[in-house]
């Protein structure tokens, strides 16, 4: 990876001013810092917060490559970066990646305030949500094929606001399946490094934003069928329920305990099984250290 | 090329065991920071604004990066015996 960003700075270099230059190892230096003291600090149990908004940085890069690209290309009548029969499909990838990234954008805040319990983690269950989402993708379709048609500021603004509340609709409607949301919006940070590849013709964001994003959805996929969910009822934005709980019905016998029967019973176990209550093997660390 | 990597993504992670899902999530985000390429790519170029937009994505995708694969690294230490 190292070797890829060096060499497109070297290329990038050849073709710009000494100040952008600097601009670039200015900002790269500042991010760097910041990144490496907060992976320092942070507390392991922290890392599914950390990890989503990471992804939601991944995700406002592509809006904004989307739109530096749309501001260079589209708002310039006479521009010359892209030859006039390709330009219909620059419109569409300028769309489509600012679509995907600013869905990543706001799905990973949401995820990211949930995770950290800055917002309350039960499922948001508006009324016809699932209309809504389905509706969301289609007026995303039906702009795309008006901004092939006529390129306009307008348009860049409704599908980047239409993004940015279905990206927040989507997470927010999701309860437990937190795991596999941040997975998923993993996998969407890859599609839209991708698409963002498209619209610059930069092979190398191309494959890679393909390989991490199909790796993000195999995964998730596979974390899906552990936890003995469908796929596509977490990926829709619910969490696999589809009538709600009538009441307090209790589901099964639940032992409480306290600490010290607790320590007991572990002391004379012969062996020890403790499923983790979610996708990320803490317990396993948390059983070794106090070996 | 697109389908390519695709394919491969998918054989890649079929490979890796249950117990390291949680790191390779987080080397998976620090690698989808490599979408940087497009602000390091546009800097420089076109209007102002465009360049203090791309200075201010290099600059999150740097934390992405960085700290994506710093955290990894503290992960995988744990997986370590002794």
């Amino acid at each position: 990876m190292a070797l890829a960003l060096s060499a497109t700075v070297v290329a990038a270099a050849d073709s710009n001013s000494g100040g952008a230059i600097a601009a670039i190892l200015l900002a790269t230096a500042a991010g760097a810092a910041a990144g490496l003291w907060r992976a320092r600090r942070v507390d392991m149990t922290q890392m599914p917060e950390l990890i989503a908004v990471l992804h939601s940085f991944a995700g406002l890069e592509a809006v904004q490559a989307g739109w530096n690209s749309y501001l260079e290309v589209e708002a310039h009548d006479a521009q010359p970066h892209v030859p006039a029969e390709l330009l219909r499909i620059h419109h569409a990838e300028v769309f489509i990646g600012i679509f995907i990234g600013a869905v990543t954008f706001t799905g990973s805040l949401v995820a990211f305030l949930k995770l950290s319990a800055r917002i309350k983690s039960r499922p948001l269950m508006l009324p016809g949500k699932n209309a809504l989402n389905l509706g969301a993708l289609a007026a995303f379709a039906a702009l795309t094929v008006w901004f092939t048609v006529s390129p306009r500021r307008p348009l860049m603004v409704s599908v980047t606001a239409l993004a940015l509340a279905l990206g927040w609709h989507l997470a927010a409607s999701i309860g437990g399946d937190m795991p596999v949301v941040v997975s998923m919006l993993n996998s969407y940070s890859g599609w839209a490094a991708a698409a963002a590849g498209f619209v610059l013709d930069n092979n190398l964001l191309i494959v890679t934003g393909a390989l991490v994003g199909s790796s993000g959805a195999y995964l998730s996929y596979i974390m899906c069928k552990a936890m003995n969910r469908s796929f596509l009822s977490v990926i829709a934005g619910g969490s696999g329920i589809e009538a709600a709980p009538t009441g307090d019905e209790e589901q099964g016998r639940h032992h409480e305990t306290r600490a010290e029967e607790a320590a007991g019973l572990l002391a004379r176990a012969r062996s020890v099984v403790i499923p983790p209550a979610t996708a990320w093997p803490w317990p396993r660390h948390s059983i070794r250290s106090r070996s | 090329m697109f389908a390519l990597a695709v394919v491969i993504g998918y054989y890649v992670i079929g490979k890796v065991h249950h117990a390291l899902h949680t790191p390779l999530m987080s080397v998976i985000n620090a690698i989808s920071g490599i979408v940087v390429i497009g602000a390091l790519v546009q800097i420089g170029y076109g209007s102002r604004l465009v360049t203090v937009l791309s200075f201010a994505a290099i600059q999150l995708t740097s934390v992405s990066i960085f700290g994506g694969f710093a955290v990894t690294r503290r992960m995988l230490s744990m997986f370590s015996r002794g």
